[in-house]
């Protein structure tokens, strides 16, 4: 069915999965501030909340069955939306799991902290549907104030309190800019319309206008803080490293992904054929930050620090995607935001399973010989760092990622070759870090003083163990998700040709 | 008027990104940001002459979500300022490697 956003109902529709995350996230809210504070609440409010999150799943699951789709409005309805969606519903779930056992470790009672999450969900999916730049300013707003909430969730913790004002300091600087980009692309195109800046950009007089190239750089600097590229990175390992185990996995895995998704969109909706302006630069953001993210990664003794600098890494290989353009790179991009979102939610579930309250046994060398005490463990973690590397089989879709960026990159009408090799020698180097966690787990000894790990969380079994089955099993089947990921490619082409002409190709396009 | 609005618009703006980058108390550095914020506002405003009322919709969305980031930035400040006992950004050095 084609939706006319004018309608209100029609919009209504087209908005429904988001409203019903943010609705039930309301109820929730009122719920936890209705009782008093407790350890039982804090699970319930968890529980319910991944319970609201699959059936804001199912939910969009019909819409994909039904196959809507909109013209020209400020909200996108195509499969990229629906598909972003799914990649961040399973990074929310991880996350919730996650933190209903470290909370309750850390004495964090807080039942609103699963809330907050719901909320940033609920700002990722606006970003997801955006295609108006008011909106995608409205949601990566909705989204950061409570991330910035939620990296100081341990208030008793002066790391965390620290990392939750740089994130907010730097954060709020990067939305300067952003809203800067914003308001110079208006003043170029006359719209906030992403279809219709696309459509101006490429007329003469617009083109080359000394207004739209400053208002791109600066739209570019504002993303290029939200999903951490170099030179742009600093304050993501310190963030990384202060905020809550669970909640940097949510940084890592599920803010990145929202931030690239919408990055994406404005490039290729608003910016395609305005691509002689910026290509040059995001090429270069690329190599700088697949170079700088790897090779930083490799001095780290933090796990977390070290996971941080591999997120700065990855968001240099989604760059790559971001840069070839075409729809077989935003394909391979949803993939690869798919596989990276799995991994890192695996690997910081078994950083939450090790470590001790206050923050301790953080350091790669506290998991030395984890292979003789805690087999199934170590084997995950192995699992997760050979999926970070895009290591083939043992690292499941870690290695299809990868190669369909490579094959994206050498398929496309202009070949980006040097960026493939880039990439590819860069992977090489990160190897040093990823192989490194595996051989210190199996091949050290236990140390003398070494902790007795605990007893595991239920729910910290289950994301270790869906993230760990799902990476091998997917690597098997590729396919199967590739071609879900594949009519996330496929976009409809509203900005250039005539409305009624496209819309016919919109609905098949499923 | 619209190149004069929009030159004010920019110098106000490297005010801010200047006092971002130069001043290491917290709350003056938010200060710098809002001016940032406010800045982009005005080129707004200045836009909508030309093209309509979108801009000063957009106008009201920032004051809106820059009132929202107000309150959670001032309540992460004085988080940080029941541990320290500052807001000076150079006494705020725990993480780094």
């Amino acid at each position: 069915m084609i939706l006319d956003l004018s309608i209100p109902g029609q919009l209504i529709t087209a908005f429904a999965p988001d409203m019903l995350l943010m609705g039930g996230a309301m109820i929730l809210l009122l719920w936890s501030a209705w009782r008093p504070e407790s350890e039982a609440l804090q699970r319930n409010i968890g529980i319910a909340s991944i319970i609201l999150c699959v059936t804001v799943g199912v939910t969009i699951a019909y819409y994909v069955a039904r196959g809507d789709s909109s013209g020209v409005g400020v909200i996108a309805v195509d499969n990229f939306r629906w598909t972003a969606d799914i990649v961040f519903l399973i990074a929310t779930i991880g996350t919730i799991a996650l933190s209903m056992d470290y909370n309750a470790r850390e004495g964090i009672t807080a039942p609103e902290s699963h809330v907050l999450v719901l909320f940033a969900t609920s700002g990722m999916m606006t970003m997801a549907a955006a295609r108006d730049l008011m909106i995608v300013f409205l949601g990566v707003e909705i989204m950061s104030v409570a991330v910035y909430v939620l990296a100081g969730l341990d208030r008793r913790s002066e790391k965390s309190a620290e990392a939750a004002l740089k994130y907010f300091l730097l954060g709020a600087f990067s939305t300067g800019f952003l809203l800067y980009g914003i308001a110079l692309v208006y003043g170029a195109a006359g719209t906030t319309n992403l279809s219709l800046i696309g459509e101006r950009v490429g007329q003469p007089g617009i083109a080359g206008s000394a207004m739209l190239i400053v208002g791109i750089a600066l739209l570019l600097i504002g993303f290029g803080f939200k999903v951490a590229l170099a030179p742009f990175h600093m304050w993501a390992p310190d963030v990384y490293e202060g905020a809550p185990t669970p909640i940097t996995a949510y940084m890592a895995a599920a803010v990145k992904a929202a931030a690239f998704a919408v990055f994406l969109r404005v490039w290729l909706e608003a910016f395609a054929t305005a691509s002689d302006a910026w290509h040059g630069p995001v090429w270069w953001l690329a190599v700088v930050t697949m170079a700088a993210g790897n090779i930083i990664a490799l001095a780290q003794k933090n796990i977390k620090r070290m996971l941080a600098y591999s997120s700065i890494a990855h968001a240099g290989y989604i760059l790559v995607a971001v840069a070839i353009g075409t729809p077989a790179a935003s394909a391979a991009f949803m993939f690869y935001l798919l596989a990276y979102t799995m991994a890192t939610l695996g690997a910081f579930g078994v950083i939450v399973a090790l470590e001790r309250r206050g923050g301790g046994q953080l350091q790669i060398e506290d998991y030395a010989g984890l292979w003789t005490v805690r087999p199934w463990l170590a084997a995950a973690m192995a699992v997760f760092m050979l999926a970070l590397l895009g290591f083939p089989i043992f690292g499941g879709i870690g290695f299809f990622a990868k190669y369909w960026i490579i094959q994206s990159a050498l398929q496309a009408p202009a070949p980006q070759t040097l960026l493939a090799v880039v990439l590819v020698l860069t992977s090489v180097v990160s190897a040093g870090y990823y192989l490194h966690v595996v051989m210190v787990m199996f091949m050290r000894p236990r140390s003398e003083g070494a902790v007795a790990v605990p007893p595991i969380g239920g729910w910290t079994r289950f994301v270790i163990a869906a993230s760990a089955i799902l990476i091998v099993a997917l690597g098997i089947l590729p396919n199967s998700v590739a071609r879900w990921t594949q009519r996330s490619g496929n976009r409809p082409p509203v900005a250039t040709a005539p409305v009624a002409a496209a819309l016919p190709a919109n609905s098949t396009v499923r | 008027m619209l190149a004069e609005s929009l030159a004010i618009s920019a110098v106000l703006f490297t005010i801010g990104v200047v006092g971002v980058l130069i001043r290491r108390n917290a709350i003056i550095i938010f200060m710098c940001v809002e001016l940032m914020l406010n800045a982009v506002n005005l080129s707004f405003v200045a836009f909508s002459r030309y093209y309509g009322a979108e801009g000063q919709v957009f106008v009201l969305l920032v004051m809106t979500v820059a009132a929202a980031e107000a309150a959670v930035g001032l309540a992460i400040i004085i988080s940080i300022f029941r541990h320290r006992q500052t807001v000076n950004l150079q006494n705020i050095n725990l993480l780094k490697g």
